[in-house]
């Protein structure tokens, strides 16, 4: 089925190129960052945790959201979304690599990463992120395989995998809470020691996930001949709407327990991101502009004109996308740290190196989107030619 | 032929996924039997510190304690602050105890500098995050640190309510002026701290900064033991710990 990915047209050979290019570019800070230490970013001390492990929050948020295809089918027979499961889980294939390659990256020593698996520690909530992360990993290239290699053959997919796609259901979930956890249980950072963290990351991952999918359904209209069919863009569109429409109220809600209860050491990190907390407002244009899309978005996806229209739509899960990713890839991070927990308020800028592994990675993701989405319209018989 | 590659590969994956969750599974099931415990009946050391910050005041440039420290343990020393390495040092009163109101305390106790590191805390949650149990409690409540082990995630500095961890963001080596070659220095990439000098308890001698203290600032003892002086200081004294609320339950005590 691989080899599928190696015929193309001069179009998508020029995108693999560009890609290789940026993720070339990526690899070689990464050495240099392998050979220096990660001095050579922008955390310090007080900031341990910047770029890199926030777009590993967000992106665990990507791949959890493929279960918003993979559950209408499969839990409620919704025949819509048949042709987008296979896309979900691609998503999500894509996107746990990419979570797995920031995790690699931020560690001081890349090479003993194992030592995770060798001493397994239950009471660590990392030690239970590996597990979550990499079972969801292993499910979904079973799932997509097997259903794709069934499709091609043109049988019917073996009974036994209907029991593991839904066992993939509250997988998807799992991965979230346990990342959620991560952070939610420490005493010692209070902006992220709130109960409501975890169904927060659900819902915007069940508004960014398949605001990413719409997009690229969208995309794959133009340049394949693969073509989702309006009403289930329209479906998808639904479920951004409700998740976005619960993220904003969960976020309001954070607020409101912060700034009526008037604690200091809760409202100082909100503070940081919306004004500014000791002449630092690094993060303040990015907050307020998160605030602005997110608005933005719920005006274009509640008005039923501007949501049945494809164009406003498509600006509507920009907007989504953008406003949740400022939102988690880069103010839920770093306000953890700022100030510290003994107040000390530490300038992060992410470095050149930084923002270039970060893009690299990326590229990785797209690439193997790419590669796996080309696989899988070739089955089907729907590349452009 | 095609079959057969297709086959041979995903049995080749299956192979090594089972092959790294076995290696898991069986220490994850050993852990709790494998370690011999010492019996409940041997009497329990408790090692604890108690910080005097009057005494401390009367000579305010002194640094012989964190010099001694950082020589003792080839700490680096790194002039960019953010990427300082500090396993005992000075801080601001109202940075090392923010919880602690007091703004009408006479300006000059509160802006002085008071001693700062790891609190080997009881219920260290540094301990409960780690990955890989690089850092542990010993049974006599040191908060140790296998800089082997460490995969430098900084999920424990992360954990940590008092700033005590420090991450090498770099070589450490070119940075420290002159080597111990009784202590391991550490390589770039990994987390450390204060260890309370387990190596110099386990030879019975006290820690070094307690030692090169010449105001007798930092006593160091056993809670465990009524008679020591530790107890004995807290018996008489009101003592202070660094944001006790959290029930970290700090093993360093600042008497007021």
């Amino acid at each position: 089925m691989l080899e599928k990915a190696l015929v193309g047209g001069r179009g998508y050979w020029r995108w693999i190129l560009a890609l290789g290019v940026v993720i070339a570019l990526g690899l070689v800070s990464y050495l240099r960052q392998f050979a220096f230490g990660l001095g050579i970013t922008g955390l310090s001390r007080d900031v341990t945790w910047g770029l890199y492990i926030a777009q590993f929050t967000f992106l665990v948020g990507v791949a959890a959201s493929a279960v918003m295809v993979v559950l209408p089918y499969y839990l409620h027979n919704f025949k819509m979304f048949g042709k987008l499961t296979i896309l979900g889980e691609f998503l999500a294939i894509s996107a746990v690599t990419m979570c797995m390659l920031f995790i690699f990256v931020d560690m001081g020593q890349p090479t003993r990463v194992l030592n995770v698996m060798l001493y397994p520690t239950p009471h660590s909530l990392m030690f239970w992120d590996m597990v979550s992360l990499s079972g969801y990993l292993v499910l979904n290239v079973v799932i997509s395989h097997v259903t794709l290699a069934a499709e091609r053959n043109s049988v019917p997919p073996p009974r036994w995998i209907k029991p593991v796609i839904i066992l993939s259901i509250p997988w998807a979930v799992s991965i979230h809470t346990v990342t959620a956890f991560l952070y939610s249980g420490l005493a010692a950072r209070p902006f992220w020691m709130t109960a409501i963290l975890a169904p927060r990351f659900l819902a915007s991952a069940f508004s960014a996930g398949p605001a990413l999918l719409i997009l690229f359904c969208l995309v794959l209209r133009r340049v394949t001949r693969f073509d989702a069919g309006r009403e289930p863009i329209q479906r998808l569109a639904i479920i951004v709407t409700y998740a976005m429409l619960i993220n904003v109220f969960f976020v309001l809600m954070e607020l409101f327990t912060a700034l009526y209860s008037n604690i200091p050491e809760d409202v100082e990190h909100f503070t940081f991101l919306f004004v500014g907390l000791e002449g630092n407002t690094t993060l303040v244009p990015w907050m307020w502009a998160s605030a602005v899309l997110s608005v933005v978005a719920l005006v274009l996806l509640v008005n039923p004109r501007t949501r049945h229209d494809e164009r406003t739509l498509a600006a509507a899960c920009v907007a989504v996308f953008l406003g949740l990713w400022i939102e988690k890839g880069l103010g839920l991070i770093i306000a953890g740290f700022e100030p510290s927990p003994l107040g000390a308020v530490t300038a992060y800028t992410p470095t050149v190196p930084e923002i270039s592994i970060t893009l690299g990675i990326y590229a990785f993701g797209l690439l193997l989107i790419t590669l796996l989405y080309k696989i899988a319209l070739s089955v089907r018989g729907e590349t452009a030619a | 032929m095609g079959q057969d590659r297709r086959g041979f590969l995903k049995l080749a994956g299956l192979a090594a996924v089972c092959a790294t969750a076995r290696e898991s599974l069986t220490r994850l099931a050993g852990a709790a039997g494998t370690e011999p415990r010492p019996s409940a009946k041997a009497p329990k050391v408790r090692w604890a510190m108690v910080v005097d910050p009057r005494r401390c005041l009367e000579q305010q440039n002194c640094t012989a304690c964190i010099d001694a420290c950082d020589h003792a343990h080839n700490v680096p020393a790194f002039t960019n602050p953010r990427h300082e390495v500090k396993w005992i040092w000075k801080t601001r009163f109202d940075e090392a105890f923010p919880d602690q109101d007091s703004r009408y305390i006479d300006p000059a106790l509160t802006s002085e500098a008071v001693l700062a590191l790891c609190n080997h805390c009881d219920n260290p949650p540094c301990v409960r995050v780690c990955p890989t149990q690089a850092t542990w409690k010993r049974d006599d409540g040191i908060v140790a640190m296998d800089w082997h082990r460490c995969i430098g995630c900084r999920y424990c500095m992360a954990a940590c309510p008092y700033g005590s961890r420090s991450f090498n963001w770099e070589d450490p080596r070119p940075h420290i002026a002159h080597e111990n070659p009784d202590f391991p220095t550490r390589t770039k990439g990994v987390v450390e701290k204060c260890t309370f000098c387990d190596e110099r308890i386990d030879r019975g001698e006290l820690p070094a900064c307690v030692v090169a203290c010449k105001e007798k600032a930092l006593v160091f003892g056993d809670l465990n033991d009524p008679d020591s002086e530790v107890r004995r200081l807290l018996r008489t004294r009101f003592a202070l710990r660094r944001r006790a609320g959290l029930g970290t339950q700090p093993e360093v005590f600042y008497l007021v």
